[in-house]
């Protein structure tokens, strides 16, 4: 292999460029009437962040997807020796301070190691589906790939972290769909968990059973599984209102609230309605850059992490919010156009992965301020303020010129 | 898997798809609400940023007839705090309380003030001094809801001599808010509680301006509001009275600390209230920003019971100045002339049944005809006069002369007089049988199921002032209301008019009152009220009449409540405000005239 270089000019440049939009809005979101010095002062560590995030994306470029490949098994044991120990020793930190998802040694903060997962969890599901010759056909052979996703999935929901746990479940989703598995089978997999949300209202759940009995019949898996798959539907819709009862008092709120946020306006429902308020009220220009008023007087909660994209929405309006979902969009094209054009399957896989990731978290935060998504603490890539994101982002991003380099897109170029 | 290039490329395709439909779908979700709905979110985010802060306008100023201050407003201050809920309010309060002295009655209020209007500052003073002021301009950095202002303050320069009409004003209570009346109220405001502070709260509230300020999502305040500029408060229209403050400052004066008991002076052709005072009476200042409760203690245990109006609450048997009411029902029926005499001569006393009925003069007044009997109020004329009208002519006799009615006055809370409508009121109150017609003998003196207020009386001699028409009392001017009471040929009420004037005059029993130059009439009344101290009886003294008993300008009523005097004491305290008003130079008038 030749000395690679940078190539992908798009990719870096969008990431780039979120980057920066990021940290602006992280500043803004310090700039309040009573100011917290600790958020104030946020920009300044993001932007010492982004400078070490860049230096270990350029890193891992510099790693050929081979070696990668050969270090993907360790790392992600490494991973899910975090988890646990920081299950064990973890603490929480901000609006999520009853979780334990920080990973902390002499009470200093290192880390949240869910973020390391989810790259690890990428590599290693990648590296499952790429060893095999053909997609798994049936329920039987997905066990691997499940297990994968699976325990780190698990580690994480004892925190409990219910954000991170969504993102996990839809790069098993996405990993899947990518290597080949039938949309059939893909949505019979996903089926318990329909009947999950369903079971709440038994008609809708009815409605549902009959779906999927319809689908079992027409796509004929094997009895066995066929049976499995029924059975599970039914005990989803039967512990559906036990697991409601396990669930914390404040997961329930957030889960009602979503569905109305009026209904408590002044604690659950609050921070939702401030959010649209202050999206709402930001119309097609915006408040102005750092003059947001919902922001400034402290009626945005976790303007500078969850809910960083309220405050592009309010002082930057429409425009600044189709900005930066146009970034994301084209962003997250080139990495479909990476994984595509990538010169083997793991390479393929870990971009088309990588990128369902942050698909994941675009949807789900950006959601969230408009309360399409239920509030689950999931940052905004490139844009909500935290250490290990910022990192564990451009590491991606290095893994992906890397991919993009050795991938055919570059021969097409030469070709040009 | 399977990594054939061409189902990449489609997988890619259909990725790309959902990548698009996905972010249509979030692009659309914006675009309905920061373009389509955002006049709504833009009013809440005005709504969560912007407080308004009351700006309190001054009541109106009220005048006496000539121009003269009754009740005005004086520059003051109140604190009041912006909170975000009771707890955070009750935080700063706590805080407060460490700087100034706050009692946890006056914490406890602002939190049920803050109950009911959250949203607006929660007052804390409403009458803060200058000292408090200045102590928390001071710490101002450490209450960062705080907001003092300038708010008017009323004032009444003639104190007690005033309250009596004037009244004062005072924070809206709980139960007045929820009244329809004040249904454009809100906590906190200031409210006209009595006198004419009540009675004409419509006319007297300002209206009040609105201050924005902005505050963070702790209730802290951030600043001004920019861009939004005050609301000035409206102040109305000034109140103009018919009293005559000078007259009434006299009347006040003349009660003094020592009497009890209520006068009332008016205009017998326009009723305008010249001057109106119940003793003892208040300082309204004290009420003004929250009355102590001491001093509301007091006035409350006070056995003369200072807070209330002895003009138009309070009910006293009227005594002989009812007389007039007698003879003006025997003469209308020509059952009477002035110069009859009765079979009966006064020797003290007469017998009814088996009971004998006293006159006032023990020696008797021998006999003497109507115009006599008024005129020395022989008791034992007027019982055969009542005997020959009956209890049903008698009792629907006063019940035309409006002895059932309030005078009508524009107070609040004026009392009925108690009259019986008929005869009927015995036979229910006594059973048929259960009564005699000796109740036409107390009647007919003005004792018995009889009590009037002072301002019916002085209604009812507007009408022996002039030609049998009462005229309703107006402190402010309004439209005059006049009612024919009664209809006697002007010889004949020249006559009974002479038979007053006699009253006053050497002959009469209010000699005392004569003054030089003006000829007054009037009647005496002295009603028992079994009442005793030091074992002598206590009386109501009363007297009602009016001056010049050829050109009436001013009709009096005065009534001294509780005291070993009689009525001729009252015509005392009459004549002496007569002279005063009508024998001052009328400066003002004259100034008027120049202007």
């Amino acid at each position: 292999m030749i000395r690679k270089s940078v190539s992908d000019y798009p990719l870096v440049i969008l990431a780039l460029l979120l980057s920066a939009y990021g940290i602006a809005v992280v500043y803004s979101a310090g700039q309040t009437d009573f100011p917290v010095s600790y958020i104030e002062a946020a920009w300044k560590r993001q932007l010492t962040w982004f400078v070490v995030a860049l230096l270990g994306s350029y890193l891992l470029f510099r790693a050929s997807v081979r070696l990668v490949d050969w270090m993907t098994v360790p790392l992600y044991w490494f991973g899910i020796v975090l988890l646990v120990v920081t299950l064990i020793f973890g603490s929480g930190a901000g609006t999520a301070a009853s979780m334990k998802g920080w990973l902390t040694i002499g009470g200093v903060r290192l880390g949240q190691p869910a973020e390391l997962a989810k790259l690890t969890v990428v590599l290693m599901l990648a590296r499952v589906l790429a060893s095999r010759k053909e997609a798994p056909k049936t329920l039987l052979e997905l066990w691997k790939p499940a297990a994968v996703v699976g325990l780190p999935w698990l580690l994480i929901m004892a925190q409990p972290d219910l954000g991170t746990g969504i993102v996990f479940i839809g790069i098993f989703f996405a990993l899947l769909y990518w290597s080949g598995v039938s949309w059939q089978l893909l949505a019979l997999i996903a089926s318990p968990a329909v009947s999950l949300i369903l079971a709440f209202s038994t008609g809708l759940w009815g409605a549902w059973f009959l779906i999927l009995i319809a689908l079992v019949l027409y796509y004929r898996p094997y009895m066995v599984e066929g049976v499995v798959l029924v059975l599970a539907n039914v005990a989803m819709g039967v512990i559906a209102p036990l697991l409601w009862e396990r669930l914390a008092p404040y997961q329930q709120r957030r889960l009602l609230v979503f569905l109305d946020p009026s209904a408590d306006p002044r604690a659950s429902g609050y921070h939702v309605l401030q959010s649209q308020v202050a999206i709402g009220s930001g119309g097609w220009f915006g408040k102005g850059y750092t003059l947001g008023t919902q922001k400034r007087l402290a009626f945005l909660p976790a303007q500078h992490t969850d809910f960083i994209f309220s405050v592009v929405g309010e002082e930057l309006g429409f425009i600044g919010v189709t900005l930066a979902l146009t970034l994301f969009l084209l962003l997250f094209m080139r990495v479909v156009r990476v994984a595509s054009r990538a010169n083997d399957s793991f390479g393929s896989l870990v971009a088309f992965g990588l990128g369902a990731s942050w698909f994941v978290h675009v949807l789900v935060n950006v959601g969230m301020t408009l309360n399409l998504m239920p509030i689950t603490g999931i940052p905004l890539p490139f844009f909500s303020y935290g250490g290990s994101f910022m990192l564990a982002s451009w590491l991606a991003i290095g893994v992906l010129l890397r991919i993009s380099s050795e991938g055919r897109g570059r021969a097409d170029s030469l070709a040009v | 898997m399977s990594f054939h290039p061409n189902e990449v490329q489609r997988r890619g395709r259909a990725a790309t798809f959902i990548l698009a439909g996905a972010f249509t779908f979030l692009g659309s979700a914006f675009f309905r609400t920061q373009i389509l709905e955002h006049a709504a979110y833009t009013l809440q985010s005005e709504t969560n940023r912007l407080r308004e802060v009351p700006l309190p306008a001054p009541r109106a100023i009220i005048y006496d007839r000539h121009g003269a201050v009754i009740a005005e407003n004086l520059p003051g201050y109140s604190v009041s705090i912006l909170a975000k809920t009771s707890e955070s309010l009750r935080g700063a309060l706590k805080e407060l309380s460490g700087v100034i002295n706050l009692s946890p009655e006056q914490i406890e209020a602002a939190v049920r003030r803050f109950r009911q209007a959250p949203n607006r500052p929660t007052v804390i003073l409403a009458d803060a001094s200058f000292d408090v002021v200045s102590v928390l301009e001071e710490r101002r950095v450490d209450f960062p809801g705080l907001i003092i202002q300038a708010a008017p303050k009323r004032y009444y320069p003639d104190k007690e001599a005033v309250a009596s009409f004037v009244g004062y004003t005072g924070e809206i209570t709980e139960s007045e808010l929820n009244q329809r009346q004040y249904r454009t109220y809100k906590s906190g405001q200031d409210v006209g509680k009595a006198g004419l502070e009540r009675q004409y709260e419509a006319e007297l509230r300002g209206k009040e301006g609105t201050h924005f300020v902005e505050v963070d999502a702790r209730g802290r305040v951030v600043g001004e509001a920019g861009g939004r500029g005050d609301i000035a408060p409206e102040s109305p229209d000034p109140l103009y009275t018919n009293i005559d403050l000078d007259l009434q400052r006299f009347a006040a004066s003349l009660f003094g600390d020592t009497l009890q008991g209520g006068v009332m002076a008016m205009d017998p052709k326009t009723g305008e209230v010249l001057a109106i005072h119940s003793a003892p009476s208040y300082d309204p200042n004290r009420f003004i920003g929250g009355v102590s409760t001491q001093y509301y203690s007091q006035l409350r245990d006070d056995p003369r019971r200072p807070l209330y109006n002895k003009v138009i609450q309070g009910l006293y048997p009227p005594g002989s100045t009812f007389k007039l009411a007698t003879a003006i029902m025997g003469l209308e029926a020509g059952i009477v002339t002035l110069d009859d005499q009765m079979p009966t001569p006064c020797s003290g006393g007469y017998t009814y049944g088996n009971r004998y009925f006293r006159c006032w003069e023990k020696k008797g007044h021998g006999r003497v005809n109507l115009r006599q009997a008024i005129e020395k109020s022989c008791d034992v004329y007027f019982y055969q006069l009542g005997l020959r009208l009956g209890i049903g002519r008698m009792t629907a006799g006063g019940v035309s002369l409006k002895m059932r009615d309030k005078s009508g006055i524009d107070l609040p809370n004026e009392k009925q007089p108690l009259w019986p409508y008929a005869t009927e009121y015995f036979d229910k109150r006594y059973g048929t049988n259960g009564w005699s017609n000796g109740v036409v003998l107390s009647l007919s003196i003005g004792q018995g199921e009889n009590s009037q207020t002072v301002a019916n009386m002085a209604r009812f001699y507007t009408a022996l002032a002039t030609d049998g028409s009462i005229v309703r009392p107006e402190i402010v001017r309004r439209q005059t209301e006049r009612t024919r009471v009664f209809k006697l040929t002007p010889e004949v009420m020249s006559g009974l008019q002479d038979a007053l004037a006699g009253v006053v005059s050497s002959r009469g029993t209010a000699a005392g009152a004569q003054i030089q130059g003006v000829r007054i009439a009037g009647k005496t009344g002295t009603a028992q009220t079994g009442v005793f101290r030091n074992g002598i009886e206590l009386n109501h003294a009363w007297f009602t009449g009016y001056a010049p008993a050829d050109d009436p300008k001013i009709v009096i009523a005065v009534m001294i409540e509780l005291v070993p005097y009689h009525g001729s004491n009252a015509a005392l305290i009459a004549s002496k405000m007569i002279e005063r008003f009508l024998k001052r130079p009328t400066i003002q008038g004259a100034q008027l005239e120049g202007d």
